[in-house]
C-alpha cells in the first residue's frame, strides 16, 4: 500500500500549468477531490480516476494515480468496467455538466440504478467550455450562449434529485465558494459503499459568465455565496426566502445493496455450489 | 478430473463463446442483439461460475466503455453484437486502437443498412470493420467458415488483441453464428494462450508508450502502482497529451504501421483444390461453405475451380491474393454483399478483367449452382 504523506504527491506537477482559463473554479474542486482523497487516506495504488471529455475532465491528466480520460460521455461506462473487473479499486468519475448531464445522461441514470460503488463528481459551470460556450442541460432557462443566442429557451435538469430517483445511494451538492463542505460531501461519497453522486457547481467567467454580464470570478464567487442555501438551513426557512436561491449539502443518504458485492456473493454461491457437484 | 474431448453438437455462436472462455476472456458487457444473443446468454451463465463477471449494459456504447475499462485491470474482455451495436461501438473502438487496449469485438453479421433484416445473414461490414471509426488505424479482423473455426478463431482473436494491443474484430455472420454442427474442441493443453507483456521496469521508469523492437509497448494493469495516464488525445511516450508535431507523427506512425512485421502470423487463410486449379474462387465466413460445394460439383464436370477461404480479413492478405491468383483464368470473389472485399482483391491484382463478382444481398444464401453458372458463364 502506498500511503500518501504528502498532498504535492497527488498532482503530476510536470504536467503543470493546467489548461483552464483565468478565473476558472475546475482547479478549486480537482483540489477538493484530492484533499477527500488525502483526507479519507485513500490507497494511491488502488485508486482510479476516470474522465470524459470537456474542460473538467482533463483533470485526470494532472493527477498522480491510474487515470484514464475517456470518450466524450462515456466516463461512467469504463468506470463500470473497471470497478466490476476489479471491486477492490476505488474509482472517481470526474465529469462535466455536458459530459454527465447530456450526452452521458443514460449512463448516470442506469450506474445509479445499479447502484454500483463509483463516486461520479460533476463539475457543474453551466456551460460547454471547451467547445467555446455553448448551452448544456445546466444552463439555466434566458441565459445566453453561443447557441442560444436569443436567451436559453430548454429548462435545466435538477441534477441531484435525478441521480437520486435514479437510485444513486448518496447524493450532495456544493459549490467552489463551499469548498470546506464540497471536500466533506466527496468524502461521504468515498465512504459510501454504493453509488455516489456530487455536482459541484463552478463558475465559467469566461465563456459564460462573460456573455451574461455575470461579473468576474470573484463576482461570480460572491454570487454562488449568495444564493447557495443548506438544505438543513432551508428546512427553517419560509418558502418566499428561497426564492430565486439553490440547495446545496447532503442532498440524500440512503442504503441499497451494492452491485459488485452482489456479484462476488454470486459467484462465491456458484463456486461453493460446483464445490458440492464434484463430492 | 475429464480431460479428453468429446464430440459434441455446438452451434456458432456457443463456439465463440466457449473459445473466448478457454482463451482466457473472464469479462464481458454488452447489449442484446439479434443474432448475437446467445453470447451474452452463455457469458452471463458461465463466467460467474469461473469467477469472471458479466454485465449487461444500458447500451452497446456502454458496453464497449465498460470491456475497455476492465481490459485495463489486466483482464481479457469481449463483447458481441450484430450491425447497429456495432455502428454505436465504433468511437470506443477507435479510442481502443487509439490508446492500445486490448479487447474483442465480435459482429454477428447481419442485413443493413439500419434495422434491415435481424435474423437474415449478410457477410456487408467488411468495410466497416476497417474503416468505421475515424482516423486512419491498424485493425485486424478475422471470419469464421464454421462452427470449430468459430471456436479456435476466436482464441485467435483474443491472442491477437493481447499479444498486438489492438481491439480485435470477429467477423461471425448469422449463418454461422446460428449453425449447429458436430466438433470436437481442441484439448485445452493444445491451445496456445497469448497474455499481453506486463513492464519488467519500477513504476517510476515506466513510459507505457515506449517500444523495444517489437514495437508494441508493455502494458501496466490498473491497480499495480503504475499511475499511468490514458487518453485517446495524441500522446508522447508517457501517454501524457502532446501538440508537438514531431512527436505526434512519430506515435501515430509507429501505431499505424505496428502490425506490418507481424502480417504474415496474423494472416490466417485456407485451400481447397488450388494446387491445379485453373479458375479460383475467394470467399469467407458462410460464402466458404457454398464455394466449396460449387468446387466440388465443378470439378466433377471437368472444370478445374479451387478455393482460397480468408479467415483474416483485415490487414487486407495482399500477398496471399497475389500468389494464388498468379497464373489464373479467372477470379470469383463470393460473398453475401453488393462487392466489398472484391474491392480490395481488385487492388491487389490489378487487374478487373480477370475478375468476376458473385453477391447475394436479398438475406438468401449464395447457392452453389449460382456460383456454377458463373464460373461456366466465363469458363465455358
Amino acid at each position: 500500500m502506498q500511503t500518501t504523506t504528502n498532498i504535492e504527491n497527488l498532482f503530476r506537477l510536470n504536467r503543470l500549468p493546467h489548461i483552464w482559463c483565468p478565473g476558472c473554479g475546475n482547479g478549486i474542486i480537482v483540489n477538493a477531490v484530492q484533499k477527500a482523497i488525502y483526507e479519507s487516506g485513500l490507497d494511491k495504488d488502488k485508486t482510479v480516476i476516470v474522465s470524459g471529455i470537456g474542460c473538467s475532465s482533463r483533470a485526470t491528466g494532472y493527477m498522480n494515480f491510474d487515470t484514464l480520460h475517456t470518450t466524450h460521455g462515456r466516463a461512467i461506462t469504463f468506470a463500470t468496467g473497471i470497478k466490476l473487473a476489479r471491486p477492490e479499486l476505488n474509482v472517481i468519475v470526474l465529469t462535466g455538466d455536458g459530459d454527465c448531464a447530456a450526452i452521458g445522461g443514460n449512463h448516470l441514470i442506469h450506474a445509479a440504478r445499479r447502484n454500483i460503488d463509483l463516486n461520479v463528481i460533476m463539475f457543474n459551470n453551466s456551460i460547454y467550455g471547451m467547445t467555446g460556450g455553448q448551452f448544456s442541460p445546466m444552463t439555466p432557462h434566458g441565459r445566453l450562449a453561443t447557441t442560444s443566442p436569443y436567451g436559453n429557451l430548454e429548462r435545466t435538469f435538477d441534477i441531484c434529485k435525478l441521480a437520486e430517483c435514479a437510485g444513486a445511494s448518496y447524493v450532495g451538492r456544493s459549490t467552489v465558494y463551499h469548498v470546506q463542505l464540497l471536500v466533506n460531501l466527496i468524502k461521504k461519497a468515498i465512504e459510501n459503499k454504493g453509488f455516489s453522486f456530487v455536482e459541484a457547481i463552478s463558475i465559467c467567467p469566461i465563456s459564460y459568465g462573460r456573455r451574461n454580464k455575470l461579473g468576474d470570478a470573484p463576482k461570480m464567487l460572491e454570487w454562488l455565496k449568495e444564493h447557495a442555501v443548506n438544505i438543513k438551513a432551508a428546512q427553517k426557512m419560509e418558502p418566499e426566502k428561497l426564492k430565486d436561491k439553490f440547495l446545496i449539502g447532503e442532498m440524500y443518504h440512503g442504503e441499497a445493496p451494492e452491485y459488485t458485492q452482489l456479484y462476488d456473493e454470486l459467484i462465491a454461491k456458484l463456486q461453493k455450489g460446483a464445490e458440492k457437484d464434484v463430492r | 478430473m475429464k480431460t479428453k474431448r468429446n464430440a459434441q453438437l455446438l452451434q456458432g455462436n456457443q463456439a465463440c463463446s466457449l473459445g473466448a472462455l478457454d482463451a482466457g476472456v473472464r469479462f464481458y458487457a454488452g447489449y442484446p442483439i439479434t443474432p448475437s444473443t446467445e453470447i451474452a446468454e452463455f457469458m452471463a451463465e458461465e463466467l460467474p461460475k469461473v469467477g469472471g463477471k458479466f454485465i449487461q449494459m444500458e447500451d452497446e456504447i456502454a458496453g464497449i466503455g465498460a470491456v475497455v475499462g476492465a481490459a485495463l485491470t489486466g483482464t481479457k474482455a469481449l463483447t458481441a453484437t450484430s450491425g447497429p451495436g456495432f455502428s454505436l461501438m465504433q468511437e470506443i473502438i477507435g479510442f481502443a486502437t487509439m490508446t492500445e487496449v486490448p479487447c474483442v469485438i465480435v459482429n454477428v453479421q447481419r442485413m443493413g443498412p439500419s434495422t434491415g433484416g435481424p435474423t437474415s445473414p449478410a457477410q456487408a461490414d467488411i468495410m466497416q470493420a476497417r474503416w468505421g471509426t475515424h482516423g486512419d488505424h491498424p485493425v485486424i479482423a478475422l471470419s469464421p467458415g464454421s462452427v470449430l473455426e468459430a471456436y479456435t478463431l476466436t482464441i485467435k482473436a483474443v491472442n491477437f488483441s493481447e499479444k498486438y494491443r489492438v481491439p480485435v474484430i470477429f467477423l461471425l455472420d448469422e449463418v454461422i453464428g446460428h449453425l449447429r454442427e458436430k466438433v470436437v474442441l481442441p484439448e485445452l493443453n493444445e491451445l496456445e494462450i497469448i497474455d499481453r507483456k506486463r513492464p519488467t521496469v519500477s513504476p517510476e521508469q515506466y513510459k507505457p508508450y515506449a517500444v523495444d523492437e517489437s514495437g508494441i509497448p508493455a502494458m501496466a494493469d490498473f491497480g499495480q502502482g503504475y499511475h499511468w495516464h490514458v487518453t485517446g488525445l495524441n500522446h508522447d511516450e508517457t501517454g501524457g497529451p502532446t501538440g508537438k508535431a514531431d512527436v505526434i507523427n512519430q506515435q501515430l506512425s509507429r501505431l499505424f504501421h505496428k502490425l506490418d512485421q507481424y502480417r504474415d502470423e496474423i494472416t490466417l487463410y485456407q485451400t481447397f483444390d488450388v494446387e491445379d486449379a485453373e479458375y479460383l474462387l475467394i470467399s469467407f465466413g458462410c460464402s466458404t461453405r457454398s464455394s466449396l460445394a460449387a468446387v466440388e460439383l465443378l470439378r466433377n464436370e471437368g472444370i478445374k475451380v479451387g478455393l482460397l477461404q480468408l479467415q483474416t480479413i483485415w490487414p487486407f492478405p495482399d500477398h496471399v491474393i497475389k500468389d494464388f491468383t498468379k497464373n489464373k483464368k479467372g477470379v470469383f470473389v463470393v460473398e453475401m454483399n453488393d462487392g466489398q472485399l472484391c474491392l480490395e482483391v481488385e487492388r491487389t491484382i490489378g487487374n478487373r478483367d480477370l475478375l468476376s463478382r458473385i453477391n447475394k444481398i436479398n438475406g438468401e444464401l449464395i447457392t452453389p449452382q449460382e456460383i456454377i453458372d458463373k464460373v461456366k458463364e466465363v469458363a465455358l
